[in-house]
Formats: structure tokens, C-alpha cells, sequence
């Protein structure tokens, strides 16, 4: 049905237009309850068990408005640097939906709570200042389950199942402004902020901010220029855009296909398109040149909010450190590169590290560890870092002991005991007998069995060729069960056999 | 007719508190008058006899068991079809909500249940509210006992009519534009508009939030005073509600004096098109107040002349999404379900199918005013009028502690007379719809009937927000007054239904 797009290679699409992009970003709060009633918002409810009139819309129930999702947006809204209104109103958007209990949703038009911030990102070394248009608060709609039919969409669809259970979870939605001048690097700009965003909703504790199940949602819009002319194109809406890297490949994919359409003369068509997380390709959705006319008007069932000075004050003062600032200052107590704090920003292992070193590491260890040995299992497992069933404060004994009495082998086994749910370290250190046999007496019995065992490696080593050691390191190795530094064990093989 | 049904609530109350009559009695009575009339009134749609008794039962056994009874306990109450009940269908009056049976209480509902109130049924109303006849009901008219061809007034014609028929002593409305007032005023009983907010919208099927004011209608003052405290007072569950205590009407309604209150009367409010002998009864009302001390004077509200077409922006506006709702997805009506037809397509031919003429011309009047490129100069215009017309009540209520008019316009008319002609029904609620704008308390008390038909006419009492109790003061002296000088309640002047209401 869609017809093939043409696509113009990334390189060249931004030697001749300059991408502007833009994001909303969706976020469902973290809230006990839903926006306008006390059902739970959790996720995990059988089905339509997590409803009462005012979330199914029956005839004659009102909205009450959460007052703790009021919070949490004011708190995104201070983190973003906005301006927290002092007075503003819900909005009713209406459209007819089978998963819209009202047939209305009720959100914010032109009075939203926040307005006009910023947010700070490093991308590739460059800085970028994220503008932020607006940060309001709505309802979330139901969800629908379309059975049947080749695109999972509603047309065509067999029959539709629809679980009232999201509707009305308080929702945030952050608009950018359009973010122009970032040239060749828009599609990490725009993968940046979302990653950014992310970490600042996850500091300030407002949502589980998951995009695989849908608790943050992000819009991409795109729009291309002709390089140099200072004339913003038509913009296109990316929807179904589930992921950081789809972020990314959704603005690389519109970018080489509004390349293509101006490349033939075309015209961008204003409208909004679905990212195919397969293909890595945008198809076309509704046209928004015939959009529908959404009705917005005051919400006439809810009073309006009007939250004090006093209390946005106190909420700005209760912030927590945002995670730009954290990252600096880990970064100057660790003095770590930028390079590894990158590393352990991206590997999610930031929170892990801290905890780590506030357990007793050094920094080096710290991210030597979440780095490398854990960041392996994790992905042999397929679980991110977080998940492993090992604790911070473990990972701190393990290095500790590493860096005394056990060496890496030995660490590992011992960090392997207790992925495996066999104890804490220490336990395993002891239920497995582990421990570097220090002691020089015997292990030069060992090394004396071993110049026994191998009289003509031991000649050799005599004639010169040290490299020949190794073998018979390896049979101490072998005759001390692996518990050996292997160092001491062939320094005491050279000594021995240096002697006349 | 059984002498039950002519008693007052306040002397029902105090009969059954007193074991005189026992409640189940009282509701049996009552059940009795509308088996016998309501075939020829119509004023119900859903008569629960069988839980009424069971209700009825409840307080009897309260008052055995030596359990505290509330001032109204025992008293039956007629309940607009608007409110949600869980044991009885709530229709609105129309064909799209036709046996939908809510599985929540109304606000109103559950306090008329905890206060002992007795409901009997259910009452037919203008569907969704939308009209001045219940000529709009999807389920047939409703007719005044004073005249089966005429209307009862609307919306909450049901509830007035039941009132003024003795079917029930009590019964409750909803006011958006005058729909408890002016069918109050047609039927000559006492209907009342709280402050808006005074009295909770949950469980109340929405017409115009920003109007929608539930209140009581009765045969006397105090009777609306009881039935008002009742059912008022703040709803953590509806936002608008407010958070105040409830005026002391039923002091006021004892009270019954106005030597020195100061009393406007609007000039705006009547003159040319209005019924000659409602001007009459009008005006000998306001001499009577000044008779009895009341200090009169004019006030110009100059604004109101624009009220009705900002009401006729603002409720079709709020209507034209509060009904978008009913859209067969969920509940109520579902039309061409066949399998071959999508969502949208039953959504539009179950509206089609379930919505009457009237509702559907305020949904797309309310639609047209929303629309992007039209908003400002309808529904925002409408919003600034609005703001205007509160101005000039607070201008008022620097000069006067009350201000008076006519209720409506004329008295009841016949049945099919302005059907076909909606700017002449839109007009029967000339004179209530500035209150409903500027959300202040409002009632309509009979005072006498026109010569030319010997229909009752309306005085319409209105204060400023959260005044309710400066209502009754006015209407309870009046009341009696008139009281007095006929020797008898007006409503003792209306036909006796008896045979001749069974159609």
C-alpha cells in the first residue's frame, strides 16, 4: 500500500537542507491515583478493573482534579526552567473515539501550567539549549486492541477490545520549540533530549518513565529547509516512536525522505506518519491539512488551579539535584574522564557507580566493574545493568577483595556465586575455600614439584628462554587449585632456577 | 383523596417523627394518588413502588428502634429522571438512555436516601433538560393538573407537575436556564435555584455544566426550605461545589419578614410580551411587599436583554460535548451494530436514532459556536456577556438586598402551541435565565392566578450568591400573606383531578 519512499543518503540530505526538529514528549505520572478519581493508576489490574464512573465517563460523574499530579507537573515544569503559571484553566480537546470514555479529553489549550524553558544537552562534546514551549497536563486515554485486519489499526480491523484501565492516568506532555541549527547531528540532538528528559523525570521521581511499555511517549517532528535559506519547510509528526535509538532513526529516516520529495521538486505533506521500528522507515498517517477542528473550551466541571507562590517556591527548593549538576559533581570527586562519564551515563550505570563508591570502591573500580565485567553479563542476560541480582555494596566487597586477597579469576567466581543467588561475597569466599595462597613456602614446594615434573623446561629456562616459564606456571597453577598469584609463582620459578 | 396526600412535608415529617401515621402509610398513599392520576398527568416515567415501601419501611422500623429521624424523614419525594439511582433507570428523557440502570447514586439521590426522604419514582423531564414543555421528553408530555391541556413547564415539568398533583409532597429539579422555576411558577407551586454549587451536580446527567443547579420544588416555602437543606451543601466529588455552609433557609423560611429588606424590581423584566394579567399579579405582589415593609424600588440590569441568545451559545455549547458521550460504545442505545458497519458509523446512526429534534439542534448549534474561526465571536462573545450581566447583578445588589420580576413571561400554555416554534418556547425562560448566568439563588412562589385563563402565575425572588436564605424571607412572607387574604392555599383552587385526569 505505501509506495516505496526514495531516500536520499544521510550525508548528503544535510550537505543541502538544514533539519529542524521538534519533540512532545508524553509521560505518564507516577501518581497513586488517577487524574481525576481514585482508581489506581498503577499498571497490572485485570482488564477494565481498574474503573468507577468518573474514569468511565458515565453519565452524570465529574473529574476531580489530583492534586499530586498538579505537583509533579509544577516539579517537571521548575526542573525545565519554565515559568509555573499562576492561574490557569483545563481544556476540553473533543473528538470522538471509542477509547475516549467522554468523547473528550481533558487537557490544556492555551493556559498550561508551565511555560517557556530550557533544557541543557551535550551531544558529541557540542552543548545545545533545548527550548521548552510548554509542559501542561492532561488524561490519558483507554487502550485499544484492534483484532483482525493487516495493520493493527482500527480500519480494517476485525473488532476492537478496549481496556479503560489507562484512561484517565494523569499525563504530562512536554513540547520543545523547534530546535533549528543542529545540522548533521539532529537525530542524536534529538535522541539526546529525550535521554536527558528522561534522566531528569527519573531524578525527580514522577514516572517510571519506560518507553517499551508506553509510560513515555515521544512525537518527533521533522522539517527540512534548503541549506542557507532561512525558510522553515513543512513539518511532518512521527508517531509510534518506542525507543532512545528509534528516536534517532525516526529523524535520520525523515530526513532522507523529505530530502528525496524536495530533492523532485515535491512538497512535504503536513501530516502525521508511523515509524516502523523493522524497516526504520516512516509510512504516512492522517493528513493534518484536513485535521480535525478539536473544540477546545474552558472545562466547565473543574475549577481552575491557581497554585501560590508560596507553594512553587517550596516545591522549587524540595528539587532534587537534576542530574546535570550530579553528573559535574561525581565527575569532579571521581575525576573521571568525560569519556568514562558518558560511558556510564549511557550504560545506565551512573546511580549504580555512586552507590558503589558510597559503599567503599575507589570511582576507578567502580566503573571498572559496571563497565566491563557486570555490563558483560548483563548483556549476555539481556537485562540492563540495574537489574543483575547483584547490589552496589557487593560489587564494592568484590573489588575489595579483588584488589587484596582474590585475584580477577577468582573475583569473578566469587561474583558469579553471587548472581547465582549463593550468598554475599564473603560467604562464597568461604563456602569455596577461595583465597590467593600468599604464603612463599608453599608454593616454592609447588614450584620444586613442578622443576621436578619438567626437568627439560627447566633446562631450557636455564639456557635462557624465560617465555618457557610459563609452562611450568601452569602446573602450580594447576597443583593449587588456581588460588596462586600467578606473578609470585614465577618470580620464585626464575629465582629457583637462577641459582646455581 | 386521601388526606395524606394533601399534608405539607413539614406536617408528614412531624406526624410520622410523632408515630401519628407510620411512613409505610404515607407512601402507600401516595402510591395510591398516582395510580389514580398519573395515566392523565403523566408526571412520572418510573414509578418504584415496591422499593418506595421498602424505603419507607427502613424509617419506621428507625423510629421503633428509638434511631434520631431527620426533618424529613418519612416523606415521599419525587426525582427528576436526571439523577443517577442505582435502583431505578435514569433515561433523561430520552430515547438514548432508554433503561440504562446506573450503578451509582447521585449526590442528591444518596442524601434524600440517608435523610430518610422516600423516593417514588422517577419523573419525566424535556430530554436531557433541553426545553421549557417536556414536550421534548422521548416518552410523551407531561400535563398541568390545573389544565391536561396545557404544559407543566420544563424541564423539570415532571417533578412540578407530580407537586402540584399531590402525588408527592416534594420534588426535585434541575435549573440550567429556569427549568425548576418556570414549570414551578406554570404548576403554582414554590421552585427554587440555589447558588450554584450550593447543591451538588454529581450524579446529575450533564446539560450545562456551568448552569446545571439542582433544587427543590414544594407546595410551600418551608417545605423547599426542608427538602433544600437537605439536599445542599459541599460535594468533595463535584469540584464547583462550594465549600460553604448552607444558608439558613429554613430559618429564613420561618422568618417570613421583610419590614426593611430592600427589594428592586427589574426594570428589564417585563412590560411588552408579556401576559397582561401576569403583569397584574406581578405588580399587586410588589405592593403587597411594600406592605409589609419591604422597601421598593426599580434597578436597571441593562445587560439582560442580551441573556438569552449568551444562554442559547453557552448551554448548546457545553451541551454539544457533554453529549458526545453517548456514543453507543459503552451504554445505552446502540443502532446498526451488525457486524458490517465501523464504530463511527454505529456512533452516527445510533445518535441519529436516539436524540430528538430539540437536543440535536442544540448540539450542533453548540458545535457551530466552538468551531475554530467562530469561537470568539459566539462562545467567547457569549462568555463576556455573561461577565456583564454578573456586573449588573452586583451593581444591583449594592442598591437591594433582593431583586423581583415575573418568573415567566405567560402562564402555562397548550400543549403543541410553541412545538413547532422554538424562539417562542426559548422565550418562557426570559425572565430565570440572568440568574442561571450569574449562578446567584433564585426561586418562583406563586402569587395568585391570571384573570383572563385562572392560571397561576410566578414571583420570581432573586439574591446574590449564597443569599439562598433572603429568598425565603421574601417568598415565605408573600405566601402567607396571600395565604391569608384568600383563606387557603391557591393550589385548593386547581380542578380536582380525581376521574377527569385518567385520560
Amino acid at each position: 500500500m505505501t509506495t516505496a519512499a526514495a531516500l536520499v543518503p544521510y550525508d548528503e540530505a544535510v550537505a543541502r537542507y538544514e533539519p529542524v526538529i521538534g519533540l512532545e514528549t508524553h509521560v505518564e505520572l507516577g501518581t497513586a491515583t488517577k487524574m481525576f478519581c481514585g482508581c489506581p493508576a498503577g499498571f497490572g489490574a485485570a482488564p477494565n478493573a481498574a474503573v468507577c464512573p468518573v474514569c468511565l465517563g458515565l453519565p452524570g460523574s465529574l473529574p476531580v482534579a489530583n492534586r499530586a499530579a498538579i505537583e509533579y507537573t509544577i516539579r517537571i515544569g521548575l526542573a525545565l526552567n519554565c515559568s509555573i503559571a499562576s492561574w490557569c484553566r483545563f481544556a476540553r480537546k473533543n473528538y470522538f473515539y471509542p477509547d475516549m470514555p467522554k468523547d473528550f479529553q481533558i487537557s490544556q489549550y492555551d493556559e498550561p501550567l508551565c511555560t517557556d524553558g530550557w533544557l541543557d544537552i551535550t551531544v558529541d562534546g557540542a552543548a545545545f539549549r533545548i527550548g521548552i514551549e510548554r509542559v501542561h497536563l492532561e488524561e490519558d486515554t483507554g487502550k485499544s486492541l484492534h483484532v483482525g485486519g493487516a495493520t493493527g489499526r482500527i480500519h480494517g480491523a476485525d473488532y476492537s477490545l478496549v481496556d479503560y484501565n489507562r484512561a484517565g492516568i494523569p499525563l504530562v506532555e512536554v513540547v520543545t520549540k523547534p530546535v533549528p541549527g543542529t545540522g548533521a547531528l539532529a537525530p542524536v540532538v534529538a535522541r539526546g533530549y529525550v535521554t536527558e528528559l528522561r534522566e531528569v523525570l527519573r531524578a525527580l521521581g514522577v514516572s517510571d518513565v519506560r518507553m517499551e511499555e508506553g509510560s513515555l511517549r515521544c512525537d518527533v517532528n521533522t522539517s527540512l529547509s534548503p541549506a542557507g535559506s532561512g525558510v522553515w519547510g513543512t513539518r511532518t509528526e512521527t508517531k509510534n516512536v518506542n525507543s532512545l535509538r528509534s528516536v534517532e532513526r525516526a529523524v535520520r529516516s525523515e530526513i532522507e525522505r523529505q530530502a528525496a520529495v524536495l530533492d523532485a521538486g515535491g512538497r512535504v505533506v503536513q501530516e502525521t506518519r508511523h515509524f516502523h521500528e523493522e524497516s526504520g522507515l516512516t509510512t504516512p498517517g492522517r493528513s493534518k491539512e484536513e485535521a480535525q477542528d478539536y473544540r477546545y473550551f474552558p472545562e466547565p466541571d473543574l475549577v481552575p488551579v491557581a497554585p501560590s507562590a508560596e507553594w512553587v517556591e517550596q516545591l522549587r527548593a524540595a528539587l532534587p539535584e537534576l542530574p546535570a549538576a550530579r553528573r559535574a559533581r561525581l565527575q569532579a570527586e571521581w575525576g573521571l574522564s568525560d569519556l568514562d562519564m558518558t560511558a556510564l551515563g549511557n550504560a545506565g550505570a551512573l546511580d549504580l557507580a555512586d552507590a558503589t563508591v558510597a559503599a567503599g570502591a575507589t570511582p576507578a573500580d567502580a566503573r571498572k566493574w559496571w563497565l566491563g565485567e557486570l555490563s558483560r553479563r548483563a548483556n549476555e542476560s539481556g537485562v540492563e545493568l540495574a537489574a543483575l541480582a547483584v547490589t552496589p555494596a557487593q560489587v564494592a566487597r568484590i573489588a575489595e577483595l579483588a584488589s587484596g586477597a582474590l585475584n580477577d579469576k577468582l573475583a569473578r567466581q566469587v561474583l558469579d556465586g553471587v548472581l547465582a543467588g549463593q550468598g554475599s561475597p564473603d560467604e562464597i569466599v568461604a563456602a569455596r575455600g577461595l583465597a590467593v595462597v600468599s604464603d612463599d613456602a608453599t608454593l616454592r614446594t609447588a614450584v620444586d614439584a613442578a622443576i621436578a615434573a619438567s626437568p627439560e623446561v627447566a633446562a631450557r629456562i636455564q639456557a635462557g628462554k624465560t617465555a618457557a616459564a610459563g609452562a611450568l606456571v601452569g602446573a602450580v597453577m594447576k597443583a593449587t587449585r588456581g588460588q596462586a598469584d600467578a606473578a609470585r609463582v614465577r618470580e620464585l620459578i626464575l629465582e629457583r632456577l637462577s641459582q646455581p | 383523596m386521601d388526606e395524606l396526600t394533601r399534608m405539607t412535608a413539614a406536617g408528614i415529617a412531624a406526624a410520622v417523627a410523632a408515630g401519628d401515621v407510620s411512613a409505610v402509610e404515607v407512601t402507600r398513599a401516595h402510591l395510591d394518588r398516582i395510580a389514580a392520576v398519573d395515566p392523565g398527568v403523566h408526571a412520572f416515567l418510573h414509578v418504584a413502588a415496591d422499593g418506595a415501601v421498602r424505603a419507607a419501611r427502613a424509617v419506621d422500623e428507625r423510629r421503633a428502634a428509638g434511631q434520631p429521624l431527620g426533618p424529613l424523614a418519612g416523606v415521599p419525594v419525587a426525582l427528576k429522571d436526571v439523577f443517577t439511582t442505582t435502583d431505578m433507570p435514569t433515561t433523561c428523557g430520552s430515547r438514548i438512555l432508554a433503561g440504562w440502570q446506573p450503578p451509582y447514586d447521585a449526590t442528591v439521590t444518596s442524601r434524600l436516601r440517608r435523610a430518610g426522604l422516600i423516593i417514588l419514582g422517577k419523573t419525566n423531564m424535556d430530554e436531557f433538560a433541553m426545553g421549557s414543555s417536556t414536550e421534548n421528553s422521548a416518552f410523551g408530555p407531561s400535563r398541568n393538573p390545573w389544565d391536561l391541556r396545557r404544559v407543566p413547564g420544563g424541564s423539570s415539568g415532571g417533578s412540578a407537575a407530580a407537586v402540584a398533583a399531590f402525588e408527592a409532597p416534594l420534588g426535585v429539579g434541575t435549573d440550567t436556564g429556569g427549568s425548576i422555576r418556570q414549570p414551578g411558577a406554570v404548576c403554582g407551586i414554590v421552585g427554587v435555584k440555589p447558588t450554584y454549587g450550593g447543591s451538588s451536580r454529581y450524579g446529575v446527567v450533564a446539560f450545562a455544566s456551568s448552569l446545571d443547579t439542582p433544587g427543590p420544588l414544594a407546595r410551600t416555602v418551608l417545605d423547599a426550605a426542608l427538602l433544600h437543606e437537605v439536599m445542599s451543601g459541599h460535594d468533595p466529588r463535584d469540584s464547583t461545589s462550594v465549600d460553604a455552609p448552607v444558608p439558613p433557609v429554613v430559618a429564613a423560611a420561618r422568618q417570613a419578614d421583610v419590614a426593611g429588606l430592600r427589594v428592586g424590581v427589574v426594570t428589564e423584566l417585563g412590560g411588552e410580551g408579556y401576559q397582561p394579567g401576569v403583569i397584574a399579579r406581578f405588580a399587586e405582589a410588589v405592593e403587597l411587599l411594600e406592605s409589609l415593609g419591604a422597601k421598593i424600588s426599580e434597578v436597571s440590569c441593562p445587560h439582560f436583554s442580551y441573556a438569552l441568545p449568551a444562554y442559547y451559545l453557552i448551554a448548546p455549547s457545553e451541551c454539544s460535548s457533554n453529549l458526545a458521550r453517548f456514543d453507543a460504545m459503552r451504554y445505552g442505545l446502540r443502532v446498526g451494530d451488525d457486524g458490517t458497519r465501523s464504530a463511527e458509523e454505529v456512533m452516527s446512526l445510533t445518535r441519529a436514532a436516539g436524540f430528538g429534534a430539540e437536543v440535536k439542534r442544540r448540539i450542533m448549534l453548540g458545535t457551530y459556536a466552538l468551531s475554530s474561526g467562530y469561537y470568539d465571536a459566539y462562545y467567547g462573545k457569549a462568555q463576556q456577556v455573561r461577565t456583564l450581566i454578573t456586573r449588573d447583578f452586583d451593581a444591583a445588589f449594592e442598591q437591594v438586598d433582593v431583586l423581583v420580576s415575573p418568573a415567566t413571561p405567560t402562564t402555562a400554555f397548550l400543549i403543541g402551541e410553541r412545538a413547532d416554534d422554538p424562539m417562542a418556547m426559548y422565550l418562557a425562560d426570559l425572565c430565570t435565565i440572568p440568574s442561571d448566568l450569574a449562578g446567584n439563588a433564585a426561586l418562583s412562589v406563586p402569587c395568585g392566578l391570571a384573570p383572563e385563563d385562572g392560571l397561576p402565575v410566578g414571583l420570581q425572588v432573586m439574591a446574590p450568591v449564597l443569599a439562598d436564605d433572603r429568598l425565603y424571607r421574601v417568598a415565605a412572607a408573600v405566601e402567607a400573606a396571600l395565604d391569608q387574604r384568600r383563606g387557603h392555599p391557591l393550589l385548593d383552587e386547581a380542578a380536582e383531578l380525581g376521574e377527569g385526569a385518567a385520560r
